[in-house]
């Protein structure tokens, strides 16, 4: 079956240099900070965790959104998500993939990772962040082959996969729900001290998860035989546009009780990144641009994604997708953990700038992601074009 | 300060047949607690027995003698070889100075005296009684010792950095790069070093550990001893009501860093 991985057009060999130059290139940054350490990034003692750790968060939600695709198809028989279940779940190997090389290049001594294994500490969220990962990317490596292989075979999956997709389900909850608790249950970090992070979380993955998704979709329907469907298309807009809506709701739900109480240490964060916050005079701000851009982008998404679908148009279905994913990226991947920072406990504020060697492990890690996503999907694709011509 | 030590002599033999004699320890420490605490703790069963080490901060003396607080951060850095890079960025420390109002947030104080802002307070670890750091680690590179002190094992440490995420008071520190280099002019990040002590390597967290070491040859922590002499610092037993801290607790009114978060810090500051 992986054969079908090593017969490819020449745009397809030309993706995966260009894929295998980034993981070069950011092969040596992490060189570089492994020699001299985590120092090299942005981070500080005030702004511990940065660039690494929220795509981390981010990646993790996308990884969750594989469940969107699966759950309509197992568990409520929505034959129509047939072609694209197995995208999904590929899609979820992938993510996790990347969560798990952000951890590692997050780690001040990677060496130590498999401490967390040899003293498991079960009052630790990021204990058990460590086995929802993993045991999250197994059951979609078993449910993903054992499906892809069937059909390969032309036969249907057998009895014994069935338990693992179903555990697969609720698991993917898990993996975001225990991802926002280990933000959720810090004292003194008053941006993540709230209740709705876990449902925040879950909404804004289940958009951003099936977005790309679709995109991706649109992208091979247009470069192979390969078609999703009308009516898979459709409900995949019904889905995204949902979750993202209730994303926005949420977040309104936040400011309200931020503003309406007054209650300062509420404020300060959601002032910092929407608005700028004074402090001692000068105005700290450098995050506005991208959160009050998040917010616009997210609204023309949804809107727009409404548009694309009376018009049945896929270029524009493409781009709200893309809007979409953008505007969850920026609020997740980058507002969501800085802000929990900035301003830190004691009222001070230091700001975040990623390196460039930070920023070139960042895309290396991207590119790895795609590249297990390219390959995979080659695979799976090529089974099912087979099967079908 | 002579007392102070034959105090915490006693303290430290003691400790081990603590759990013996715990039952008038137990009424008088139930006294103690009464005084100290308004409103029952919430989420303990019963009462703690046993050593508990905390300490007292006198912000006054302090303000006395403007070098005291340069002497003890000196004195506790020195034996503890922690690096200096010389940048805010890659900073290290276990005792410092930091802002009143920074080190006692109220962000709706309508009024306060004004020689209070901006004032330097000593901060440090509170080896809190109840340490979100501790719930953070997965694993159990810091965790908390039967006398209440807050540890580091930093040979178990991953720098996974979840320890600061969780401590509200900025008191850990991350070794950002490798603390026993040296600088572009070749001088080591370490001034002197201390060979009684081990030095971190890059990658791992660190804090005060409230000299634990020197504890455990009776001696007081180097900060504490430093300060005798102003009576600014006192170290000791929280539950035996005869210590010297105990003593200063009952006397004087003092205030915690952010109480309200739960976490119980065993350093206390005279205003
Ligand atoms: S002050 Fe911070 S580091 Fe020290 S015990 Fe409390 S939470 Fe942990
Ligand atoms: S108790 Fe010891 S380690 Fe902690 S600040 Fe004082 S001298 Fe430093």
């Amino acid at each position: 079956m992986i054969e079908k991985a090593f017969q490819g057009s020449k745009g397809y060999w030309t993706w995966i240099a260009c894929l295998l130059a980034v993981i070069a290139i950011g092969g040596m940054f992490y060189v570089q900070q492994w020699n001299y350490g985590l120092g090299i990034t942005g981070m500080s003692r005030d702004v511990s965790w940065g660039l690494y750790i929220s795509q981390f968060t981010f990646l993790v939600g996308v990884a969750a959104g594989g469940l969107m695709l699966v759950l309509p198809y197992y568990l409520h028989n929505y034959k129509e998500f047939g072609r694209i279940t197995i995208l999904g779940e590929f899609m979820a190997i992938a993510a996790v993939v990347m969560c798990l090389m952000f951890i590692i290049a997050d780690l001040g001594q990677p060496m130590r990772a498999l401490n967390v294994l040899l003293h498991p500490t079960p009052q630790s969220m990021l204990f058990w962040d460590m086995v929802v990962l993993n045991g999250y990317l197994a059951l979609n490596l078993i449910c993903g082959w054992a499906i892809l292989h069937s059909e390969y075979k032309g036969v249907k999956y057998s009895n014994w996969v069935k338990p693992f997709i179903y555990l697969s389900i609720p698991w993917a909850i898990s993996i975001h729900t225990v991802t926002a608790f280990l933000y959720a249950g810090l004292p003194g970090r008053d941006y993540w001290l709230t209740a709705i992070l876990a449902p925040r979380f879950l909404a804004s993955a289940f958009a951003a998860g099936p977005a790309l998704l679709l995109i991706i979709a649109l992208i091979i329907e247009r470069n192979t035989l390969f078609r999703v469907g009308q009516v898979a298309k459709d409900k995949l807009v019904t889905i995204i546009s949902y979750a993202a809506i209730i994303n926005f709701f949420f977040l309104a739900c936040e400011f309200f009780s931020a503003y309406y109480s007054q209650y300062p240490s509420k404020m300060y964060t959601k002032d910092y990144l929407f608005f700028g916050l004074e402090k001692d005079g000068s105005i700290f701000n450098n995050l506005v641009p991208y959160m009050q851009a998040s917010v616009v982008i997210g609204l023309i998404g949804i809107a727009m994604i409404f548009y694309a679908r009376s018009k049945k148009s896929d270029l524009l279905l493409g781009i709200s997708c893309g809007l979409i994913f953008l505007s969850l990226w920026i609020d997740k991947g980058l507002g969501m953990v800085l802000g929990g920072f900035v301003p830190n406990p004691m009222g001070q504020v230091t700001q975040y700038y990623p390196t460039i060697p930070e920023l070139g492990i960042t895309a290396a890690v991207w590119a790895t992601g795609f590249l297990i996503l390219t390959i995979l999907y080659k695979v799976a694709i090529s089974v099912k074009l087979e099967k079908e011509l | 300060m002579k007392k102070d030590r034959r105090d915490f002599l006693k303290l430290a033999g003691c400790a081990a047949v603590a759990g013996v004699g715990s039952s008038t320890a137990f009424h008088s420490l139930l006294r103690g607690e009464a005084e100290a605490a308004g409103l029952r703790r919430a989420g303990t069963k019963k009462e703690k027995t046993g050593v508990r080490l905390g300490m007292v901060i006198d912000i006054q003396k302090f303000l006395d003698d403007q070098d005291l607080a340069r002497r003890c951060i000196r004195v506790c850095h020195q034996i503890h070889n922690v690096p200096e890079f010389g940048n805010p960025k890659d900073e290290i420390k276990w005792l410092w100075t930091d802002r009143f109002e920074h080190v006692f947030v109220k962000d709706t104080h309508y009024r306060q005296a004004q020689h209070l802002q901006g004032m330097p307070v000593l901060t440090l670890c509170n080896h809190c009684d109840n340490p979100p750091c501790v719930r953070a680690c997965p694993t159990k590179a810091t965790f908390k010792k039967a006398d209440g002190i807050v540890g580091m094992d930093y040979h178990r440490c991953i720098g996974c950095r979840f320890c600061m995420a969780a401590c509200p008071y900025g008191a850990r520190s991350f070794n950002w790069r490798d603390p026993r280099g040296m600088d572009e002019h070749g001088r080591s990040f370490i001034r002197e070093l201390n060979p009684d002590y081990p030095a971190r390597t890059m990658g791992v967290v660190e804090k005060c550990n409230f000299c634990s070491k020197r504890l455990a040859q009776g001696k007081l922590p180097a900060c504490v001893e430093e300060a005798a002499g102003a009576e600014a610092m006192f170290f000791g037993d929280l539950n035996d009501p005869n210590s010297e801290v105990s003593r200063v607790l009952r006397e004087k009114f003092t205030i915690q860093r952010r109480p309200s978060l739960g976490t119980y810090p065993s350093v206390f500051y005279i205003i």
